[in-house]
């Protein structure tokens, strides 16, 4: 499954691309003409203040919410208008890691892990649990916490579930949604590796949202910047320190003073 | 006082019959808008559950896990609710026909009553506090926990996941738990009208049978299933569109117990019209 991730075959690759997507919400327009191309095998991390309409973006691309207007292309296929049956088949090309782990609380860990395999791929629940234990193995939980609930473990484990959720089905697209919101700077980083190698060995192409700079410098490719629902700059993850964009400059300083003004 | 004096003055000069009459129309337009796109909501919901319950995939795991929380577990309740309800219905109606001396219809009474119309309301109304509550605090907790967009993520369509075994559930569980209720209810008369009323037993097993058709009981089934539904299709629909946040939940459980309760007896109304209207 080796794949050719090389930039030159990437230049006209694009895995995902968004097209001028609007979205509101009565009179809050949170989404004002999203523009975003991730190539297949690239890492995008989209940064941005809370309410700026990163979740939102995502939830679009998941088909959880309907953008008003705009294009949202999935390997060149136009996915706004997908539903039922075709939309199931293209959540299988994805995986989400969520903000709060978003476990379901009624199933085991093990479940968990092997939801998208029995329920989305229709496997025989023997062997997604061998596939399950594999996985939390390779998120670093030891087999016994297979057969515990999500309640019964810290927070940090729980999102190592979750990842380990995320890359069960070998997903072609895995978004991260603050995937170290929450957690202590040593965890934190223990996660961005850990998302890091998932990532690379799946061959996967990426998105993740988040506010933690530390985190999007360590799994990023590319960065962009979300600023009132528009996407206000974009360009290698190395150029971030000299992007000439105050806005850019101001949230990476984590300063008050700029031209970001929070309503307080 | 002289400021305000001023503006009661200016408010009371622009005040116009018309004006305030428009005001009065466009509030009650306002308010029946609501209501119409709350019932619309709830339809289309309805709709798409029950397109859900009779189309591939199944969840037979799930169906029984609910079948057994819906059916089994409320049973103490109902059991109990029915048993005290035919034992007062026995004691009431003895005081009561005893004053024109026709207490021989005690166990007429008891029976009809219970099969009728309180066996299916009083359980409707108690599994609406049981499992309507319980579906939409459930609901509602994966709603603001991302777990119902984690299911999308995951290929699985919530509706298929969630709602149609709850509702499949209802309504089958609910005539089920009515049709032992009507017994229990039935013994609890029994109880009163022979230990304590002096009643024959044989005199009031026979009393019970001998006015009771098999409408009464079907009926009260159909009644059953109806408040079935009803329970656990509010109970998705408050907890599927809870708002976020502990309060949000909060009130998804409220208005999903209140709304039920409300329907059930609305419903048992017009199904009672509907069954037995000129007979």
């Amino acid at each position: 499954m080796a794949q050719d991730t090389s930039p030159a075959a990437n230049a006209n690759n694009p895995k995902l691309v968004l097209s001028g997507v609007y979205k509101s919400f009565g009179n809050n327009h949170v989404l004002r003409g999203v523009d975003i191309s991730i190539n297949k095998g690239k890492s995008l991390v989209v940064i941005g203040g809370s309410g700026t309409g990163k979740s939102v973006m995502i939830k679009c691309v998941l088909g959880l919410l309907s953008p008003d207007k705009g294009s949202i292309r999935v390997d060149g296929e136009e996915t706004t208008q997908l539903s039922g049956k075709e939309r199931d088949a293209l959540m299988r090309k994805f995986g989400m890691l969520f903000q709060g782990g978003a476990l379901f609380d009624s199933l085991t860990i093990w479940e968990n892990v092997a939801f998208g395999l029995v329920q989305g791929k229709a496997m025989d629940r023997r062997q997604a649990k061998e596939i399950a234990i594999e996985k939390l193995r390779s998120v670093g939980l030891p087999e016994r916490v297979a057969n515990l609930f999500p309640a019964e473990l810290s927070g940090g484990m729980q999102k190592r579930v979750g990842l380990a959720r995320a890359v069960a089905t070998n997903p072609e697209i895995i978004f991260f949604d603050e995937p170290t919101t929450g957690l202590d700077p040593i965890m934190a980083d223990v996660i961005n590796d850990l998302i890091i190698e998932a990532s690379k060995k799946l061959g996967a192409t990426t998105l993740s949202i988040t506010h933690d700079m530390a985190s999007a410098r360590k799994i990023a490719d590319d960065i962009a910047m979300i600023y009132k629902g528009e996407i206000i700059w974009q360009g290698k993850a190395a150029d971030i320190d000299h992007s000439g964009n105050e806005y850019v400059e101001q949230f990476i300083r984590g300063s008050a003073e700029g031209p970001i003004r929070m309503e307080v | 006082m002289s400021v305000i004096d001023d503006k009661e003055q200016q408010a009371q000069g622009a005040f116009s019959p018309v004006g305030a009459f428009l005001d009065l129309l466009e509030k009650t337009g306002g308010a029946i808008m609501v209501f119409l796109s709350a019932v619309g909501r709830l339809a289309t919901f309805a709709g798409r559950g029950i397109y859900h319950c009779f189309t591939p995939p199944f969840y037979p795991r799930l169906l029984l896990r609910q079948l057994i929380d819906i059916g089994y577990y409320s049973l103490p309740v109902v059991g109990m609710t029915t048993l005290f309800t035919g034992m007062v219905l026995a004691l009431q109606s003895y005081t009561g026909f005893s004053r024109f001396s026709a207490e021989g219809a005690v166990a007429t009474v008891v029976v009809l009553s219970m099969t009728r119309e309180l066996a299916p309301v009083l359980a409707g109304l108690m599994v609406a506090g049981r499992i309507g509550a319980s579906i939409a605090a459930e609901l509602g907790t994966m709603r603001v926990t991302e777990q119902i967009d984690a299911l999308t993520t995951l290929s699985t369509n919530p509706y298929k996941y969630l709602v149609a075994p709850r509702i499949l559930a209802g309504t089958i569980m609910l005539p089920l738990l009515v049709l032992i209720g009507d017994v229990i209810g039935v013994f609890g008369g029994y109880l009163v009208g022979v230990y304590k009323l002096g009643f024959g037993p044989q005199n009031y097993l026979h009393k019970t049978w001998e006015y009771l058709t098999s409408e009464d009981v079907v009926s009260g089934l159909w009644k059953a299933a109806a408040f079935g539904f009803i329970v656990t299709l509010l109970g998705c629909y408050h907890g599927y569109n809870s708002k976020r946040g502990a309060q949000g939940v909060g009130a998804a459980t409220t208005n999903a117990v209140v709304s039920a309760s409300i329907i059930i007896l609305i419903c048992n109304y017009l199904l009672t019209q509907l069954f037995f209207a000129g007979k």
